[in-house]
């Protein structure tokens, strides 16, 4: 009986943060895609998002985040952030507003403007393949209803 | 330096101004090998996180699904001659070697079953390989009697990712001339399968995932070459008299004049050829009359190419190619 009542109140514990986020009505999906290529008869190579369940390395992903507001209240500093799993390698993204870091999150920029310390303490421009996070912040708040896409490419090593 | 250290504070400074607290999701995964790829059986986990501020002034934060992705294994192999050059031998020798590097660049353990073949074009006559033998000390050296002996399907190297053998092909000469080139082909094929590139292997990869075919079909080869260099070296050693009287008689205290001649022909190159003459009992070496191609060299050791030490004389002669002859000289007194 003890053993159950501790269960419960594990569920519960387990429970309350999605209800809390529940109340706060904006969801976010995460989906990843791969880029197959493809060669038709007439020898014409197509590229084709697919639905992966295996990679491969040097594989091209593409991820694509989409979110919606499904609450009745906007929902202000609207930011979304993917760390970058290890085995990818980032690519790019197609949106100039989006910032990127390579140490973990610590500090965050557009991707040029970013310095990483040599072992000789010199400083040079960090590489797409040291990003570490991803992330963008709408600059007006996301209001009730509205619902966006967000995406970048990354490699897997 | 200074100018580009100091934008990139600032810009630091700029990004820190954001007032938000952004928590991160963490991430799953297996250590993966960078170098070849990520390892085989890898799940690669990725989750989003959005944080806004509710109508309240609260700040909230939201996780994304998690979407997992497996690394399949893929099956590549890459084989390289590990020898500088073509590696000279003589007509009618045994066990000469031939190295090559096999190296595991897929992102999976994997078995290579290993080929040789010597019936291939542009060469004047086919090796008879004897046998394949794995470093399997790791010198990268062949150690006759060490190395292990490679029976195909019974001891296929297992190879890490990234991870490389050295493979001795051990061949026999055929009679051959001077000059004649023999080559060898040494391929790997991974033992999960081969074909063209993007076949699968299902259930087949390391990790429970799927073996793909990479890049290089999962065989490679590469060749290693015999190059027949017959090359002989004729010492001829000659001797004048010069007695105290203007004459030829071998008297005490008669000078005589060595003349050692290394006469060398053939196509190759003979490696650290050296020139040795004990002093003849009887008599007594004349200090500082050792000469090489008529230039005068001194009887120390280590400042030129000649010494005069343990009553001998020395002179090395280094790397001298077919066709070529070196003369030295030098004068004992006779007692």
């Amino acid at each position: 009986m003890r053993a159950g009542g501790k269960l419960i109140l594990l569920l519960i514990t387990l429970l309350m943060p999605s209800l809390a986020w529940a109340a706060d009505k904006v969801a976010l999906t995460s989906a990843v895609f791969v880029e197959k290529q493809t060669v038709d008869s007439d020898g014409r190579a197509h590229v084709a998002l697919q639905t992966p369940k295996m990679v491969t390395p040097g594989d091209r992903l593409v991820f694509i985040l989409r979110y919606q507001n499904q609450g009745i209240a906007p929902a202000r500093q609207f930011t979304v952030t993917n760390p970058l799993p290890s085995a990818v390698s980032y690519e790019g993204t197609a949106d100039d507003a989006a910032l990127v870091s390579v140490d973990g999150g610590q500090n965050w920029g557009s991707l040029p403007t970013l310095r990483v310390k040599e072992d000789d303490g010199r400083w040079r421009s960090a590489r797409p393949d040291e990003v570490t996070h991803i992330r963008w912040t709408l600059a007006q708040p996301l209001q009730a209803g509205a619902t966006g896409k967000l995406s970048f490419r990354g490699t897997v090593r | 330096m200074l100018g580009e250290q100091n934008w990139s504070i600032l810009n630091v400074r700029l990004t820190q101004v954001l007032p938000l607290v952004v928590a991160t999701a963490t991430i799953g995964f297996a250590t993966p090998a960078f170098a070849v790829g990520t390892t085989a059986g890898t799940t690669i986990s990725n989750t989003a996180t959005a944080t806004y501020d509710d109508a309240g002034g609260n700040p909230v934060s939201v996780p994304s699904n998690k979407v997992d992705i497996k690394v399949d294994e893929l099956l590549d192999v890459k084989v390289a001659t590990a020898d500088p050059g073509d590696v000279v031998v003589q007509s009618g020798a045994t066990n000469r070697v031939l190295s090559f590097t096999i190296t595991n660049t897929g992102n999976g353990s994997e078995a290579f079953r290993l080929t040789p073949n010597s019936a291939v074009g542009g060469d004047q006559f086919d090796p008879t390989t004897t046998s394949i033998v794995l470093d399997s000390n790791g010198n990268g050296i062949y150690d006759a009697g060490t190395d292990t002996i490679y029976n195909p399907g019974s001891n296929d190297p297992v190879l890490a990712p990234d991870a490389a053998i050295k493979v001795f092909v051990l061949s026999t000469i055929p009679t051959a001339n001077d000059q004649d080139k023999g080559i060898v082909q040494l391929s790997a094929a991974a033992t999960t399968g081969t074909g063209t590139p993007g076949t699968v292997f299902a259930g087949a990869g390391q990790g429970g995932g799927d073996a793909v075919v990479g890049a290089s079909t999962g065989k490679n080869t590469d060749k290693g070459t015999y190059l027949v260099q017959s090359t002989t070296v004729v010492f001829t050693k000659s001797a004048v008299i010069l007695d105290p009287f203007g004459g030829a008689k071998s008297v005490p205290g008669a000078i005589i004049t060595y003349t050692l001649v290394a006469n060398i022909s053939g196509s190759g190159t003979l490696n650290n050829l050296s020139l040795g003459d004990p002093v003849p009992s009887g008599t007594t070496y004349q200090a500082g009359t050792i000469t090489l191609q008529g230039s005068p060299l001194t009887d120390a050791t280590g400042d030129d190419a000649a010494d005069f030490a343990s009553n001998a004389v020395t002179v090395r002669l280094g790397n001298v190619a077919g066709g070529q002859t070196r003369t030295a000289t030098f004068k004992v007194k006779i007692n």
